[in-house]
């Protein structure tokens, strides 16, 4: 068995574990990136973040030619070649993996690939492509990241059910799909299938789409997918799946009861941290209730040697987290006094129009108590919005009452995701209302709408007319 | 009673979807002032209300759909009828009013709708900070300096606009910790100070490495403390013991069957406490968080004793109130209990001053640390016989070098030398003790 060393293993070669393993080769480690993959990505560039947001722009190309027709352009009925879509699909995704494979190569990242197994907290075996080998390292950053979610009571070997994983792959364009669970990813499949022409159903649990986000932001992408979707059943759960040959019969309890069959059905109830890494039990990293891995402010495991980011280290399971702690995690490594504390990691749900927040939700305010104020500005007002015929948006500041100091930020609408970065800027700033509206904003964008936001806080908006309230809750409301 | 229906939301909007319900029942509503938020197809909109007064029933709740014209709210003009229930009406006011309560028209049977924010469970904390709970307002790169540097940049006091911290505000906070506060307090006590690594000194010679025993470590803790907190100063006196010398050989015996040893400390504990009571602030306190100056109204003098262990300072109490046989029958038993490891951590606490006494090694003036939180200690040393003038020829005089350590920041220069000038004479004039002791 060929035997190796370095200073750095990194295990799992997603956005949070090659970003790690570049980082430290930037500053001079020696470095061991180890993926069953070919190339670097993980989930998010080979079954997560990049293929779903290459579908979810043909599926917006799509309805845009469709809607065109009330500006007076009628274009005919889209034909859909599922096979060059697909080939567009993976075309993105290995345009960008063997890209990030060529960037990591040309930082001299020794790239493994292969399934490692830990045999102590400095050494690894690797069942590799090319035959097994041994690695020893001085520390290791475990980023095994996430899986879907299995329920057994929705375990059925089918090729009608689907995960997000094989979603992706797009088999057909089903005649009708049920998507269970009303959470990022079965709103963003969902919208895709039904774009493409299936009759899509959505089922959740609670008592509304995308828990955690604030119902005035869901409300906003409600109304539209209320028309996309054939059906949405809130306070619903399936009790039941069975494959009954002409479909898959759905039983469900709840709002909504009864039986229903589906051509096929999508499984989107969540992820889960794939901890179970062989020979972990040979460290002491220890693992939560919750299956992630237990880890300090640095991302330092209990064995002082291991460090853990991503999906596999905690909530919430995005790729911009990751990726920022692996940073934290090789400063750390280095000795710098790095310590993973943002005020705000954003979140954007890529459904058409989108939803995107960062930092304290209105909803969490409420619920601890806070003094807040809260700055809306609909897009009805805004003359960008207009001119795109897509007035469904709103702009919404979370402030601290007394200080103006902005603490949270939540954006539905189109480019959702691309505007909330100015909020997030913001909340890492320590910024107040009155530096955001201080701050010029180009015309005519939708960016303005959070300077508006900013100026309805002081009752000085000039596109929303609101009636003035207790001026004095706002001491320096003209300077 | 008036209602309050949706009024014309604007052109082509017939309805919207309650977001939030800004009053609750029994607030008191003026007119424009906004009663519900609506969620149009257009906008979302605060709704001002057309009528003041009382909030008696509110008919929607956040998440219906509401029509133009619908009821939102009925309210009482005057405010009479029913006292105007907080919240939910609690049982005592039920039994004030209970008709009234009672007869109240309600449309259905359902409990008035929950105004939506509930009031907070927690109880709110103390406001401290300008953003209550959040973090502290600063950049990234700010709070990473902050880090860095070794600030909590929840203390740092931001003077931007929401008080918001500027790098500068950081390196504000650690001057001040580094000035004010000294040294000792931004670090653990008894850390090292630098971390200037050490040359390996193996390489000059052999060596032996020994770990610092508890005493040792405790004693370096607290003379680090003492040393980086108090600004020091020291005076130095000679006392003519000549007469004491005298009266110590001849009382020797009589504390000697009393169970005591009728040494030069014993004598020094009972002129020291007899000297504070002159000038109190040698038997005080600095309490710098507060700004204070603790004095203390008992007596109690520190002994430095050596051990074999390390440096122990057990305490006279009310060393005032005890004549010095007293005196030296207990600092003889504390000086057996520390050398059999016996000494409390009672018995080594609450010193007001304390005496440090080298004259049985040798010596003659040194610069002793003071035993913080005291703010004085005084140096003994060794007292030897030297030509002195006096009455137009030089005698041989048996003088003993005193080291006064201080406080500057408690004591003056003056005082200082006041008191020292005090300690002299008591010694030389032993009546002293007696007329002002």
């Amino acid at each position: 068995m060929a035997r190796e060393s370095t200073q750095l293993a990194v295990l799992g070669a997603g956005p949070g574990g090659y970003a790690a393993a570049f980082y430290a080769a930037d500053l001079g480690m020696q470095v061991a990136l180890v993926d069953m993959e070919k190339n670097p990505g993980g989930v998010c560039l080979y079954r997560g973040c990049i293929p779903s947001k290459a579908l979810l722009h043909v599926a917006k190309v799509i309805d845009e030619s469709r809607h065109a027709s009330a500006w007076g352009v009628t274009f005919s009925d889209p034909k859909i070649d599922l096979d060059k879509l697909r080939a567009f699909k993976q075309g993105v995704v290995d345009k960008l993996t063997s890209g990030v494979g060529q960037v990591g190569r040309m930082r001299k990242v020794k790239f493994i690939q292969g399934r490692a197994t830990l045999t102590g907290p400095k050494s690894m075996t690797i069942a590799g492509a090319d035959g097994d080998s041994e690695l020893a390292f001085e520390h290791c950053i475990l980023a095994t990241g996430s899986s879907p979610t299995r329920i057994p009571s929705l375990s059925l070997d089918s090729p009608r059910m689907m995960d997000s994983t094989s979603g992706l792959d797009l088999p057909d364009v089903p005649q009708s799909l049920l998507v269970i669970g009303g959470g990022y990813i079965g709103l963003e499949l969902g919208t895709v299938y039904a774009t493409l022409g299936s009759k899509v159903s959505v089922v959740e649990m609670t008592g509304g789409l995308l828990p955690g986000a604030d119902r005035d932001l869901v409300n906003v992408l409600q109304k539209r997918l209320d028309k996309l979707f054939t059906r949405i059943m809130v306070n619903t759960k399936v009790v039941k799946v069975a494959d009954g040959g002409r479909g898959i019969e759905v039983t469900l309890e709840g709002d909504t009861s009864g039986q229903q069959l589906f051509d096929r059905v999508l499984v989107a109830v969540g992820r889960r941290p794939n901890s179970k890494i062989p020979g972990l039990e040979k460290t002491a990293v220890k693992i939560d209730q919750k299956g992630f891995i237990e880890t300090d402010a640095q991302r330092r495991t209990s064995e002082p040697t291991m460090f853990a980011i991503g999906d596999v280290a905690g909530e919430p399971m995005l790729a911009h987290k990751a990726s920022h702690e692996a940073r934290v995690a090789v400063e750390a490594i280095l000795g710098r006094k790095a310590v993973f504390a943002p005020l705000a990691i954003p979140a954007v749900v890529f459904t058409d129009p989108e939803i995107a927040w960062a930092g304290l939700t209105e909803a969490q305010a409420q619920a601890d108590g806070r003094d807040i104020e809260v700055a809306k500005f609909p897009w009805g007002a805004s003359g960008r919005a207009i001119s795109i015929d897509r007035v469904d948006g709103l702009t919404k500041l979370v402030l601290d009452k007394k200080t103006g100091r902005i603490l949270g930020v939540g954006i539905a609408g189109t480019g959702a995701g691309e505007l909330i970065s100015e909020g997030v800027l913001a909340i890492e700033m320590g910024a107040t209302a009155e530096d955001m509206r201080l701050t010029i904003h180009p015309h005519p964008t939708l960016s303005e709408t959070l300077m508006e936001s900013a100026e309805v806080f002081f009752g000085q908006s000039t596109h929303v007319y609101k009636p003035k309230r207790n001026q004095a809750a706002h001491p320096e409301s003209s300077r | 009673m008036q209602e309050f229906k949706v009024p014309e939301l604007g052109e082509n909007v017939e309805q919207g979807d309650v977001t939030r319900l800004l009053v609750k029942v029994g607030d008191t509503i003026a007119k424009d002032q906004p009663v519900v938020e609506l969620e149009t197809d257009k906008a979302t909109i605060e709704v001002p209300s057309s009528v003041a007064g009382t909030v008696k029933e509110i008919k929607v709740k956040a998440g219906d759909k509401v029509k133009v014209g619908a009821v939102i709210l009925t309210v009482d003009e005057n405010g009479a009828g029913a006292p105007a229930p907080k919240q939910e009406a609690k049982p005592k006011q039920e039994e004030k009013a209970p008709e009234k309560v009672v007869s109240m028209p309600k449309r259905d049977s359902a409990p008035a709708p929950a105004p939506e924010p509930p009031p907070p469970a927690q109880p709110v904390q103390a406001k401290a900070r300008p953003t209550e709970g959040a973090a502290a307002p600063a950049s990234p790169s700010v709070r990473r300096l902050a880090r860095e540097i070794g600030v909590d940049i929840n203390d740092v006091q931001g003077t931007g606009p929401g008080g918001r911290i500027s790098d500068e505000d950081v390196k504000e906070q650690a001057r001040r910790i580094l000035s004010s506060v000294g040294t000792a307090a931004a670090r653990p006590a008894g850390a090292p100070a630098a971390t200037v690594p050490l040359p390996d000194f193996a390489k000059w010679g052999p060596v032996d490495r020994q770990p610092m025993t508890n005493i040792r470590r405790k004693t370096a803790e607290h003379l680090s403390h003492a040393w980086n907190t108090i600004p020091h100063v020291t005076q130095c006196d000679k006392a003519d013991i000549t007469p004491m010398e005298e009266l110590r050989s001849k009382f020797r015996k009589q504390v000697e069957q009393a169970g005591g040893n009728l040494t030069v400390t014993a004598v020094l504990v009972k002129v020291l406490a007899a000297a504070v009571k002159q000038f109190p602030q040698f038997n005080a306190s600095l309490d710098e968080a507060n700004g204070a100056i603790v004095y203390k109204k008992y007596v109690n003098v520190g002994v430095a004793v050596d051990t074999e262990f390390g440096l122990l300072v057990p305490v006279i109490r009310n060393a005032d109130q005890k004549n010095i046989t007293q005196i030296a029958i207990e600092m003889h038993q504390l000086s057996e209990k520390a050398r059999s490891k016996k000494l409390t951590l009672e018995e080594m606490s609450g010193g007001g001053i304390s005496i440090s006494n080298l004259g049985g090694i040798g010596g003659t003036y040194f610069t002793p640390i003071v035993n913080w939180p005291e703010v004085a200690l005084l140096g003994v040393s060794r007292g030897i016989i030297e030509p002195v003038w006096r009455d137009g020829k030089f005698e041989p005089r048996q003088l003993l070098p005193l080291s006064l350590s201080y406080d500057h920041r408690v004591i003056d220069g003056a005082d200082a030398m006041r008191f020292l000038r005090w300690v002299v004479q008591a010694i030389e004039q032993p009546f002293l003790l007696s007329l002002l002791g």
